[in-house]
């Protein structure tokens, strides 16, 4: 089976330069030939995942989950190593980015649906499953602002899982809606999976995680702790946040940067 | 995302900008004639009454002159913050960032659009023929639309770095309006200065719109040059700009 997805010795640095903005500050910079220490957000890390492979990304906060997806969205370019996405790519990772609230549900779905990849037809063909999928009937005509902040995420969730990516990106989304939409989110994704779909969930540790995704990766400070199917690697995840294992801590300093320049 | 669907992406993005724009105003579009109007009565007041002139048509030529200035300095700046202003975007969807700046320039000539309406109206109004130089407008604007994205594209780019590029473009911009004929003539400028003069492109749009509109005869085909020539400079500078920041969006949004 071919790889859908495969990352090599991707590292990700960040400086604190990166929230540079200010002219005197980058004259400083460059005057004084300093150049501030930052740290890897992600270290040399590598995976693939197989076509229609679930893997599920797990750490602690600041571990560089998200950084990750960025890296395979290629919405950031890593320093160095590479990554390869084979197909068409879909990403719910901020829902509802673009949305209006004086546009109307209509408007705000094609709007929505364009920005995500869907092209016209794709999208005249797909609109009113949207709505029924989003349970927004009859809403539909009425401004965003007019929806309630479920409602609203539901109609973006029902977008994004429109578009029909063949590798799909989620990050942390899961909790959309109440229980009964959940499920059907859930649901949702592991049927596209299910149709060949290769998925990338950054999430908590849950049952629901481990029915989409057969794999997982644990990161720790920017490193691949341990990779493997997701029983094992979410096992010794939770062991590590219950106190077991604290070595790893002192094994996983941060690893800070220092270059020349 | 696939390239076939860039156009649909703009056109939706540009929907968007033109909806919320008049969607809550009573007045609509309206308000897109009211600031040149306003700006044509005073201009015409200060430039018939208090200042003696010898122009024809004179609120006819103001607008002319308005118009073309309103247009650039709108999409300069909106395309300037069009990126540094959708961060959620730039770093949440895989999409072209270069579109953004696109949007708002475009966004702003649907603008253009309905005030050239008024200038047509008032070319009838003042009983003016409409001649076949009137083809040379979209080709006018064409270029003067390659000039501003490529502008736009690079000022966008260096604003998510470094953000004072905003405070520079807004001065830019009032600087730029007495470099522009809009209440005086291209004939009072002082023949010295009159072949680098035709170089800043904003001023080389309003001469060939006046040529057109008012001349009854095609733009100067030295001007057409020189705003050919400024337009592929800007774009391939901004291309270059682009190309080079993009890497940063990211980290820097």
């Amino acid at each position: 089976m071919s790889d859908s997805i495969r990352a090599e010795n991707l590292s990700v640095i960040y400086r604190p330069r990166g929230s540079r903005r200010l002219l005197r500050q980058y004259l400083q910079d460059r005057l004084t030939g300093r150049q501030a220490a930052g740290f890897y957000a992600l270290h040399d890390v590598s995976f693939t995942v197989p076509r229609g492979e679930g893997l599920a990304v797990v750490g602690a906060n600041g571990a560089g989950k998200s950084t990750l997806l960025a890296v395979l969205a290629g919405l950031l370019a890593p320093d160095s190593g590479c990554v390869a996405v084979d197909g068409r790519l879909s990403t719910l990772m901020e829902l509802g980015s673009g949305f209006h609230p004086d546009l109307t549900g209509w408007e705000n779905l094609r709007l929505y649906g364009a920005i995500l990849g869907m092209s016209r037809s794709e999208l005249r063909e797909r609109a009113e499953q949207i709505v029924e999928f989003a349970e927004l009937q009859g809403y539909m005509d009425q401004p965003l602002r007019t929806f309630s902040s479920g409602m609203v995420l539901r109609l973006a969730f029902s977008v994004a899982v429109h578009a029909q990516g063949d590798v799909i990106l989620v990050d942390e989304i899961l909790a959309v809606g109440d229980a009964a939409f959940q499920r059907k989110c859930h649901r949702r994704l592991r049927a596209l999976r299910e149709q060949g779909a290769t998925l990338v969930c950054v999430s908590h540790v849950s049952a629901m995680l481990e029915s989409l995704c057969s794999r997982g990766i644990w990161l720790h400070h920017g490193r691949l702790v341990q990779s493997g199917p997701y029983q094992e690697v979410a096992a010794a995840f939770t062991a590590f946040i219950n106190g077991e294992n604290r070595h790893l801590w002192d094994a996983l300093p941060d690893a800070p940067v220092r270059t020349p320049g | 995302m696939r390239r076939s669907n860039l156009g649909f992406v703009v056109a939706e993005l540009v929907l968007k900008d033109f909806r919320v724009r008049y969607r809550n105003m009573s007045l609509g579009v309206f308000w897109s004639l009211l600031n040149p109007l306003t700006m044509m009565a005073i201009l015409t007041f200060v430039f018939t009454q208090v200042f003696e002139n010898r122009i024809p048509h004179y609120p006819l030529y103001v607008l002319c002159g308005l118009i073309p200035y309103n247009f650039f300095t709108l999409s300069w700046v909106t395309g300037t913050a069009s990126i540094s202003e959708n961060p959620s975007l730039v770093k949440r969807i895989p999409m072209q960032t270069a579109l953004l700046p696109l949007v708002s320039v475009l966004s702003n000539t649907l603008h253009l659009a309905i005030q050239l309406l008024l200038v047509f109206a008032m070319v009838l109004w003042y009983g003016l023929p409409v001649t076949w130089h009137y083809l040379w407008l979209p080709a006018i604007w064409f270029l003067e639309l390659l000039f501003i994205y490529g502008l736009a594209l690079a000022s966008s780019s260096l604003h998510v770095v470094v953000r004072d590029v905003r405070y520079v473009v807004e001065s830019a911009n009032l600087i730029l309006f007495w470099l522009v004929p809009i209440f005086y003539s291209f004939a009072m400028v002082p023949a010295a200065y009159r072949s680098l003069y035709e170089f800043n492109p904003v001023a080389a749009l309003v001469l060939a719109t006046q040529h057109v509109i008012l001349g009854h005869r095609s733009p100067p085909a030295a001007l057409m040059w020189k705003m050919t020539l400024v337009s592929a400079v800007f774009l391939l500078l901004g291309a270059f700009v682009f190309s080079r920041l993009k890497r940063r969006f990211y980290r820097y949004l």
